[in-house]
C-alpha cells in the first residue's frame, strides 16, 4: 500500500465512500503485489491464531482437574485435532509465507515476486482451504457436538482413518483442507525459488544475498520434498475411503506403519519448513541490535543447508516405539543427534554476533533473546527424545508435547513476534507501541514458562497426550492446573498484541525509511514501500549495502572473501 | 520518495540469471518426482504381499508399443522447440501434432490394457494390493499424460492458428521440460512394474 | 485354598484402594524400565551441562555487552568480527564428540533390551489391543483373560520374565507401564514384542499411550505381579471354566437372561453357549478389581450401571446400551458378579 493520506469526506457523501470503500476491497481481492499478498497472509494466519489458541483452552479447561466434564470426549477429541491442523497448517505456514512474500523481493532488490499471479492463486487456495477445515464444525451433529471437525489427531494414523473406525466426513474434511493448503504451499515456494534464483539485483550473488533470502530458499526446496509425501499419502487415503483401495487396509494386508511413513516423511521437515523463517528472523534481528554483522556467515549458510538437508532422513524418530527393529531405531537415532551439530553451529553464531557488541534491548530484540534461551532447551529436549530407549518411556507423553510447543511457542512464536515489531514499521510506515510490546513479553514469557515447563512434568509422571481426562490418583492434577493457568497468561497477552497491531496502524509514531538504523535493502525504500518498491534497480557489492553507505570509510566489501 | 537512499552504482560486468520459467518448471517437477516416488514406494513395499487375487505375471504384459511411442514423443517435442527457436513455425507445428498423436497413441494403449484387466483378468483397484498400487501408480502417471497432452493440444493450436513466434520458443521449451519428465516417470513405471515387479 | 483366593483379593483390593502404583519413569522396577533410567541419567547430566554452560555464557553476554547510553564512545558501532575459523571449528568438533558419546551409550541399551537373550523361563502372554479393552492370552496355560494383566515377579537368580506379543485388531494402541518398561505400540496386522520382569510384587499402572478412538484415555492398564504362589493360584482359577451351579437363584436366572440376549455374540463365557469375540472374556470377570479397562472399581452397582448404558461410564465404547429392564439387570449383575 503507498503511502495515502486520508481523504477528507463530507457527510453527505455516503456514496463515495462506499465506493471508495469497494474500490479498497477489490484491489485487495485482485492484487498480485507480494506486499500486500503478503500481509494478507498475515492477519489470516493472525485470525487463526486467535481461534486456535481457543481451542487450547477449552483444552487446557477440561484438563485443569481430573475427571472434568468441560467438553465431551468426542468434542476434546476434535478440540485438539483442530488446535493441531489449524497452527500448523492455518497458522504456520502462512505467516512464514507471508513475511517471506513481503521481504524476499524488497531484501533481493526485486519489484516483485518472479511468479506474481501465482501467487496470488497460492494465497486464496490455502485460504480456501482454511474455511473448508473450519466449515467442518458446521457439519455433522451441529455446532454443540462440534460437528463433523476431523477428531483423528493432527496426523490421522491409519487405521483410525478408514471407513470403518472413521464414519462420516471429519476425516475427509482434513485431508481435502490440507491438500488445497499443500497445493499452495508448493505455489508459494517455487516462487520463492524462482525469485531468489533469478532476480537478484545486480551484484547480489548467492553469497551476498542476506541470510533471510537463503534461509527461505533452503525452507522452500524442503518444501518440494516434504509436502509432496503427504499430497500423496491423502490421496492414498481418499483412494481408500471412497474407492476402496487397500494402502493402509490392514484387513487386506495393508500396513499401517506405511501411513506412519509417509506422514512423517512429510512431517518431520514440515517443523523444519516452519524453523528455519525463524532462524531467518533472527539472523536479520540479532545483528541490527547487537550492532555487529552476524558471525560466520559461510558457516550459517552451511549449517542450514545442513539442517534442511539431514532434517530429510530423520523422520522415523517419531516412530521409535512401533517396532522399527533395533538397527532401524539405531540409524534414526544417530540420524536424530547428528541435527544437533548444525543447530547448535547457529546458537554458538548468535552468540557470538551478541559478544563484542552493543545490545538495545526494544521490543523485537526482547523477543529474539528470549527465543535464544527456548530453543536451546527445546533442542536440547529434542535430544533427549533422540535417545531411543528414553523415547520409549518419553514418547507420545506430555513430555513430547512440552517439547514441541517449546519449539512452536517459544522459538517459532517468539521470533514471528519479534518478526511483527520489527518490520511492522516497514510495512505500516508506524510504530508500535513500545509499552504494549512490553506487557504483551512479559505476561506472554510468564504464561509461556507457566504452561510449558510444568508440562514437562506430567509426562516424565506417565501422563501420555490426547486423553480427555485422566485419573485423579495419578498425582497429575496440580500440575495441569499450573499448565492450564499459564495458557490464560497467554492469551491475555496475544489480545494485548492484536491490540498494539491494529492501534498502532492508527496512532503509532510514523517511523521512517529506517527507524533501527538496519543494512538491508528494505530499509533503503520508505515505509512502506511503493508499489514498484525501487524506483531504480539498486546495485550491491557487499551482504550489507546500507553499512556500507553509512559507513563508506570501512565498507564491508573490504572484508568479505 | 524522499526519504529513500537511492543506492546506484554502475553495474561490473554482464548479471545474467536463470530464467524464470524453467527455474520454476524444475521446481514444480521436484515436487511431482517426490509424488511419484510415494507411490513408487508404495507399489515396491506392496510387491508380492497381496492375499488373493491375480498377480503381476498373470496378468500383466509388456506395453512395448505404448512405450516406443511415448518416449518417441520426446524426440518430437525436442524438434518442435528446435524448430521454432529457428522460426520455421509450420515445421514446428508437424512436430507437435506428432508429439500429441504418440501421447495419444500412449493413453489408448492404456486404456485398453486397463479394460483387459477390469474386464477379462477381474483385476480393479479394490481386488487386492497389486491392484491398488498398480491402478493408482499407472493412473497418476496418465493423469500426468493427459495433463501434458491438453497444454501441447494448446500449443498446437496457437502454433497452427499463427500465433506462436521465435519469441515464445522459452515457453514451448519449458513445456517440453515437463513432458520429458512425464516420460522419464515412465521409465521409472515401466521397469518397476513391468520389468522388476512381475 | 479359598482363603488363599480371598487374601489375594484382599491384597489387591488394598493396593487398589490405596492408590498405590507410581507410573513415573524415574521410578523404575524391572531390567528394561532399570536401564532406560541409567542412560536417562546420563543424559539428564550431559544435556543440563550443556545449558548452563550456553545459558551462562548468554547471559553473560547480554549483560557484558549491553549497550550504554552514555560514554565516551556511546554513538560509535562496536568493532565488527565476521567470523573465525578457529572457534567456528571448536564448537563444530565438540558437539560431533559428544554425539558420538550419547550415540553409543543408546546403541548399547537399544541392544540389550531388543535383542535381549531370551531365558527359558519365560512365560508368554498374548496381548491383542482392542477399541478400548486389552485382552490377554496365555497360549502355553490356556488361559484367555481381559484388562488385568497377571504374571509372576521374576528372581534376578533366575529369572522368568514375561514375554508380551502384542498386536491390534482394530486401530494403533500402545502398551506403558513406565515402571515396568518403555511404551511398545499394538498395530494391525504387525506383531511386536517387549518383555518385563519386575521384581517385587505389587501393581503397576499404566494406560494406552497411543490415540485410538473415543475412549482412548480410558483405556487402562494393570498389570499384577504376583509371587509365584500367587500365580500360580490365579493360574488355577483361570484355567476353569466358568462356575456352573449357582447358589445364588438370581444368578442362575441371570445367566439365562445373558443367554437369551445378545450378549453371547460378544463375549464369551467359557464352557457356555457364550462365544463371541467382539468384547472382553467374562469367564472370570467377578475374579476383576475393575471393570471397563479399569476406569471404575467391580462393584454390583458398576456392574449393573455400565450393562445399563455402558457410555454413563465410558461415552464412545463400542459396547451398545442393553435395554434391559430393572428385573433383568438385576439378575445379570447377580450372575457376572458370581463368575469368579
Amino acid at each position: 500500500m503507498a503511502t495515502q493520506t486520508p481523504i477528507a469526506i463530507s457527510k453527505g457523501d455516503t456514496a463515495l465512500s462506499r465506493r471508495l470503500f469497494f474500490d479498497a476491497v477489490q484491489d485487495w481481492l485482485t492484487t498480485v503485489d507480494h506486499k500486500k499478498i503478503g500481509i494478507m497472509y498475515i492477519v489470516y494466519a493472525l485470525l487463526f491464531l486467535v481461534v486456535g489458541g481457543f481451542e487450547a483452552l477449552l483444552i487446557r479447561i477440561q484438563l485443569a482437574i481430573p475427571n472434568n466434564t468441560f467438553v465431551s470426549p468426542q468434542a476434546f477429541n476434535r478440540l485438539f485435532t483442530m488446535h493441531g491442523t489449524t497452527m500448523v497448517f492455518f497458522v504456520g505456514m502462512p505467516i512464514l509465507f507471508g513475511f517471506g512474500n513481503y521481504l524476499i523481493p524488497l531484501m533481493i532488490g526485486a519489484r516483485d515476486m518472479a511468479f506474481p499471479r501465482l501467487n496470488s492463486f497460492s494465497f486464496w487456495i490455502s485460504a480456501f482451504g482454511g474455511v473448508l477445515l473450519y466449515f467442518s464444525y458446521l457439519g455433522g451433529d451441529g455446532l454443540y457436538g462440534a460437528g463433523s471437525a476431523p477428531d483423528v489427531g493432527w496426523f490421522a494414523y491409519a487405521p483410525l482413518t478408514a471407513r470403518i473406525f472413521s464414519p462420516g466426513h471429519s476425516t475427509d474434511y482434513w485431508t481435502l483442507a490440507l491438500l488445497l493448503s499443500g497445493v499452495g504451499s508448493i505455489g508459494t515456494a517455487l516462487n520463492i525459488v524462482a525469485t531468489i534464483i533469478c532476480m537478484r539485483c545486480p551484484g547480489m550473488r548467492l553469497n551476498r544475498m542476506p541470510l533471510l533470502p537463503w534461509l527461505y530458499l533452503v525452507t522452500s526446496v524442503m518444501v518440494f520434498v516434504a509436502v509432496s509425501p503427504l499430497t500423496a499419502a491423502q490421496i492414498m487415503l481418499m483412494l481408500d475411503r471412497y474407492v476402496g483401495s487397500h494402502f493402509f487396509d490392514t484387513q487386506a494386508g495393508g500396513s499401517a506403519v506405511l501411513w506412519m511413513h509417509f506422514f512423517w516423511i512429510f512431517g518431520h521437515p514440515e517443523v523444519y519448513i516452519l524453523v528455519l523463517p525463524a532462524f531467518a528472523f533472527a539472523n536479520e534481528i540479532i545483528p541490527v541490535f547487537s550492532r555487529k554483522a552476524i558471525f560466520g556467515y559461510p558457516a550459517m549458510v552451511a549449517a542450514s543447508v545442513g539442517i534442511g538437508f539431514i532434517s530429510l532422513s530423520v523422520w522415523a524418530h517419531h516412530m521409535f516405539t512401533v517396532g522399527l527393529g533395533p538397527y532401524g531405531n539405531t540409524f534414526f537415532a544417530f540420524a536424530t543427534m547428528i541435527i544437533a551439530v548444525p543447530t547448535g553451529i547457529k546458537i554458538f553464531n548468535w552468540l557470538a554476533t551478541l559478544w563484542g557488541g552493543k545490545i538495545q534491548f526494544t521490543v523485537p530484540m526482547m523477543f529474539a533473546v528470549a527465543f535464544l534461551f527456548q530453543f536451546l532447551i527445546a533442542g536440547l529436549t529434542g535430544i533427549m527424545l533422540s535417545i531411543v530407549p528414553f523415547d520409549w518411556q518419553l514418547g507420545n507423553s506430555y513430555f513430547v508435547v512440552a517439547h514441541f510447543h517449546y519449539v512452536l511457542v517459544g522459538a517459532i512464536l517468539y521470533m514471528i513476534f519479534s518478526a511483527f515489531y520489527f518490520w511492522y514499521p516497514k510495512m505500516t510506515g508506524r510504530m508500535l507501541n513500545v509499552a504494549l510490546g512490553k506487557w504483551h513479553f512479559w505476561l506472554f514469557l510468564i504464561g509461556f514458562h507457566l504452561t510449558f515447563d510444568f508440562m514437562h512434568i506430567p509426562g516424565i509422571l506417565g501422563m501420555p497426550r490426547r486423553i480427555y481426562t485422566y485419573e485423579a490418583d495419578r498425582g497429575w492434577g496440580t500440575l495441569n492446573m499450573i499448565v492450564s493457568i499459564g495458557a490464560i497468561f497467554q492469551a491475555v497477552a496475544t489480545l494485548i498484541f492484536v491490540y498494539n497491531l491494529v492501534s498502532s496502524y492508527f496512532k503509532g509514531e510514523v517511523a521512517g525509511a529506517d527507524p533501527w538504523d538496519a543494512w538491508t535493502l528494505e530499509w533503503s525504500t520508505t515505509s512502506p514501500p511503493p508499489g514498484y518498491n525501487f524506483a531504480i534497480t539498486p546495485t550491491v557489492e557487499s551482504r550489507r549495502p546500507l553499512w556500507d553507505l553509512k559507513h563508506p570509510e570501512d565498507p564491508d566489501s573490504n572484508y568479505e572473501e | 520518495m524522499n526519504e529513500s537512499v537511492v543506492i546506484h552504482q554502475p553495474t561490473t560486468g554482464e548479471w545474467k540469471l536463470p530464467s524464470r520459467g524453467v527455474v520454476g518448471m524444475a521446481c514444480l517437477i521436484v515436487a511431482e518426482a517426490a509424488i511419484f516416488i510415494i507411490f513408487v514406494v508404495a507399489y515396491v513395499f506392496y510387491i508380492g504381499k497381496s492375499i488373493a487375487g491375480p498377480k503381476p505375471h498373470d496378468v500383466l504384459e509388456l506395453p512395448i508399443v505404448s512405450t516406443i511411442c511415448l518416449l518417441s514423443s520426446s524426440i518430437t517435442v525436442h524438434f518442435a522447440v528446435s524448430a521454432l527457436h529457428h522460426g520455421k513455425r509450420s515445421l514446428c507445428s508437424i512436430w507437435l501434432a506428432l508429439t500429441v498423436l504418440l501421447g495419444g497413441i500412449f493413453l489408448a494403449g492404456t486404456a485398453q490394457e486397463w479394460y483387459q484387466l477390469i474386464y477379462h483378468d477381474g483385476l480393479t483397484i479394490q481386488t487386492n494390493l497389486f491392484g491398488t498400487t498398480f491402478y493408482s501408480l499407472v493412473g497418476l502417471h496418465a493423469s500426468h499424460v493427459i495433463v501434458g497432452l491438453l497444454m501441447l493440444s494448446l500449443a498446437l493450436l496457437f502454433s497452427l492458428r499463427g500465433q506462436m513466434t521465435v519469441k515464445h520458443t522459452e515457453r514451448l521449451e519449458v513445456l517440453s521440460l515437463y513432458w520429458h519428465f512425464v516420460d522419464a516417470v515412465w521409465v521409472v513405471v515401466f521397469l518397476v512394474v513391468y520389468v522388476f515387479g512381475r | 485354598m479359598f482363603a488363599c483366593q480371598i487374601s489375594l483379593s484382599v491384597a489387591s483390593a488394598v493396593q487398589s484402594v490405596s492408590g498405590q502404583g507410581s507410573t513415573s519413569i524415574f521410578a523404575p522396577h524391572g531390567t528394561p524400565a532399570q536401564s532406560i533410567f541409567g542412560l536417562s541419567m546420563l543424559v539428564l547430566g550431559i544435556v543440563t551441562a550443556i545449558f548452563l554452560v550456553v545459558a551462562g555464557l548468554l547471559t553473560y553476554a547480554l549483560l557484558r555487552y549491553r549497550a550504554r547510553p552514555t560514554g565516551a564512545d556511546a554513538t560509535q558501532e562496536p568493532p565488527q568480527i565476521y567470523g573465525s575459523n578457529q572457534i567456528e571449528l571448536s564448537w563444530t568438533v565438540i558437539p560431533v564428540l559428544i554425539v558420538v558419546i550419547l550415540f553409543l551409550a543408546t546403541t548399547r541399551v537399544i541392544f540389550s533390551t531388543e535383542k535381549a537373550q531370551r531365558p527359558t523361563a519365560a512365560l508368554d502372554v498374548t496381548v491383542i489391543g482392542h477399541q478400548f479393552w486389552w485382552e490377554y492370552r496365555y497360549p502355553k496355560l490356556g488361559i484367555v483373560a481381559a484388562n488385568e494383566l497377571h504374571i509372576p515377579i521374576s528372581d534376578p537368580n533366575h529369572p522368568t520374565p514375561t514375554y508380551l506379543t502384542m498386536t491390534s485388531a482394530d486401530t494403533d494402541h500402545s502398551f506403558w507401564v513406565p515402571v515396568l518398561a518403555g511404551k511398545m505400540d499394538l498395530i494391525p496386522n504387525k506383531i511386536n514384542t517387549m518383555w518385563v520382569d519386575p521384581q517385587a510384587s505389587g501393581l503397576y499402572l499404566g494406560q494406552c499411550a497411543q490415540y485410538c478412538g473415543t475412549q482412548h484415555a480410558k483405556m487402562l492398564l494393570r498389570v499384577y505381579a504376583d509371587t509365584p504362589a500367587q500365580f500360580a493360584l490365579w493360574v488355577a482359577s483361570q484355567q476353569k471354566p466358568a462356575v456352573t451351579g449357582f447358589s445364588n437363584s438370581d444368578a442362575a436366572a441371570g445367566e439365562a437372561v445373558f443367554q437369551h440376549n445378545a450378549c453371547i455374540s460378544c463375549h464369551t463365557v467359557a464352557g457356555t453357549v457364550a462365544t463371541g469375540r467382539f468384547g472382553p472374556d467374562l469367564t472370570h470377570v467377578g475374579s476383576r478389581d475393575t471393570i471397563a479397562s479399569g476406569a471404575v472399581p467391580n462393584t454390583p452397582a458398576n456392574i449393573r450401571t455400565f450393562v445399563d448404558d455402558p457410555a454413563h461410564f465410558k461415552p464412545g465404547a463400542l459396547m451398545p446400551p442393553m435395554h434391559l429392564n430393572d428385573h433383568d439387570l438385576d439378575l445379570v449383575t447377580a450372575y457376572l458378579t458370581s463368575l469368579k
